[in-house]
């Protein structure tokens, strides 16, 4: 298609939009659009369009378009209802009526809405209930005061004390918790896993549990599970050793419930 | 004699309900007022709306959307909206009490029964014309924003006017047409 050609489209498309926005925004007659005609050229035009600013062009067209066919899908159904009249008919008679008729008129047609506003005697109870308690504002001004103070710079001991800032950051805490690993290891190669983890309280040992995870996924050690003999060890690595990506890895569900604590606890004692 | 003590229980429920504004708008939503009333609220709407004919008020019943041609569904009445109004008409004596002008209901007739019309649509600016025909110009904007905050009418972004919730509720369309093209003009 030559641009020429393509230009022209382009103007013929937006002289259809330019009409059907008119016809709905200015109320206009929507059987003035011939849309038989303007389907015929937005289909002339259709298989030439290649840019995405084309199609949209086009396809805003094809929805004012729509809208047209809905006004006058509208325009039908009104025409079929009993509310129908000649709105120049309807015109006329406005235009030629005196105020004090058409005032008339609009009377015998005119059903007001009927409500009451009167406050009831419960809501007058509340009310006064409600300012007995009341304070008086400048007591209540008084509370509502802000208190001055000087800005000042804080520190990171106060921040770890208010617990906005942890004492160490994890990873500080994950190496403290691999080299404790290390040495509970040993010269052995690895150790039990609730060996490790279990501590004297329920809590902690949860609190072990979750960083251990972290050594095995984050690749400070590994585990090692017998199912046979249903034990699970744990095994420091002696350089973190990064397994994504390179080998398919997988999770161990480990279950650390109460009841196995205290048959750890009931186990170490004896 | 249990069954009557229970209807007219809910009769004074559903009173306070209809009559009292407890949303931004008047009026209550069926599902409320089944919530309240239980699920033959629609019984008591109509033993109500009985009792109040010596009244001239009326329970009206205002639909999502179209009116349903034959009886409304349950489903239906849940999602309609419940209003007290005057069953008959106002006389214009009545209207200088509730504040509002002759050239202030002729300006409403006007602007309802022309976007009518229209299709339930029309732009500001065509009505404002029309009613400058009769009315002081400066009067015409104050009016026309009346309306819209009264909730009569809505206008969108394209300053186009369409009815809105009061209008549904309050006026009845279609006599209002069929009012203006059966009236005679006074020969002059």
């Amino acid at each position: 298609m030559s641009s020429k050609r393509k230009k022209l489209g382009s103007e013929h498309l937006q002289r259809v939009i330019d009409t059907c926005k008119s016809v709905e925004e200015r109320g206009l007659d929507p059987f003035n659009v011939d849309v038989d005609d303007i389907i015929e050229v937005v289909r002339k035009y259709f298989p030439e369009w290649e840019s995405p600013r084309e199609l949209l062009l086009d396809a805003e067209a094809i929805h004012c378009l729509a809208s047209v066919i809905k006004l006058q899908g509208d325009w039908v159904k009104h025409r079929s209802t009993s509310l129908y009249t000649d709105p120049f008919l309807l015109e006329e008679k406005i235009r030629r009526l005196s105020r004090e008729e058409l005032a008339r008129l609009f009377l015998e047609a005119w059903h007001p809405i009927i409500e009451l506003e009167q406050i009831s005697l419960h809501s007058l109870a509340e009310a006064m209930k409600y300012w007995d308690g009341l304070l008086p504002i400048n007591e209540r001004w008084l509370k509502t005061s802000y208190l001055e103070v000087e800005t000042g710079a804080t520190t990171r001991e106060e921040l770890v004390k208010l617990r906005i800032l942890a004492e160490k950051t994890f990873l500080e805490e994950l190496e403290v918790f691999w080299e404790e690993l290390k040495q509970r290891v040993g010269g052995e190669e690895k150790i039990r896993y609730w060996d490790f983890i279990g501590a004297d309280t329920y809590s902690e040992t949860i609190k072990r549990a979750y960083i251990a995870s972290f050594l095995v996924t984050y690749g400070y050690a590994t585990l090692e599970v017998h199912p046979l003999e249903e034990e699970i060890f744990i095994k420091p690595f002696e350089k973190p050793k990064s397994m994504l990506g390179k080998k398919q890895t997988i999770s161990i569900p480990v279950s650390i419930s109460f009841e196995e604590w205290m048959k750890w606890k009931e186990g170490k004692q004896n | 004699m249990k069954r009557k003590a229970h209807y007219a229980r809910n009769i004074k429920r559903a009173t306070h309900l209809l009559f009292y504004r407890r949303h931004k708008q008047p009026g209550v939503k069926g599902w409320e007022l089944r919530k309240r009333l239980g699920s033959d609220y629609p019984k008591v709407v109509k033993i109500l709306d009985n009792h109040l004919e010596n009244l001239d008020l009326q329970v009206k019943t205002v639909f999502e959307g179209e009116k349903p041609a034959g009886e409304p569904t349950l489903e239906q009445l849940d999602k309609a909206r419940f209003y007290i109004t005057l069953r008959g008409g106002l006389t214009p004596k009545e209207t200088k009490m509730m504040g509002w002008r002759i050239d202030d209901i002729a300006g409403l007739a006007t602007t309802i029964s022309y976007i009518i019309a229209k299709k339930g649509k029309a732009p500001r600016e065509e009505i404002e014309k029309l009613l400058r025909n009769k009315l002081p110009g400066w009067r015409v904007d104050i009016n026309m924003n009346r309306y819209i905050r009264s909730g009569y009418l809505a206008e969108d972004e394209n300053k186009q006017l369409y009815l809105d919730w009061r209008t549904r509720a309050e006026i009845d369309q279609k006599a209002l047409v069929d009012l203006l093209l059966s009236k005679e003009e006074n020969p002059k």
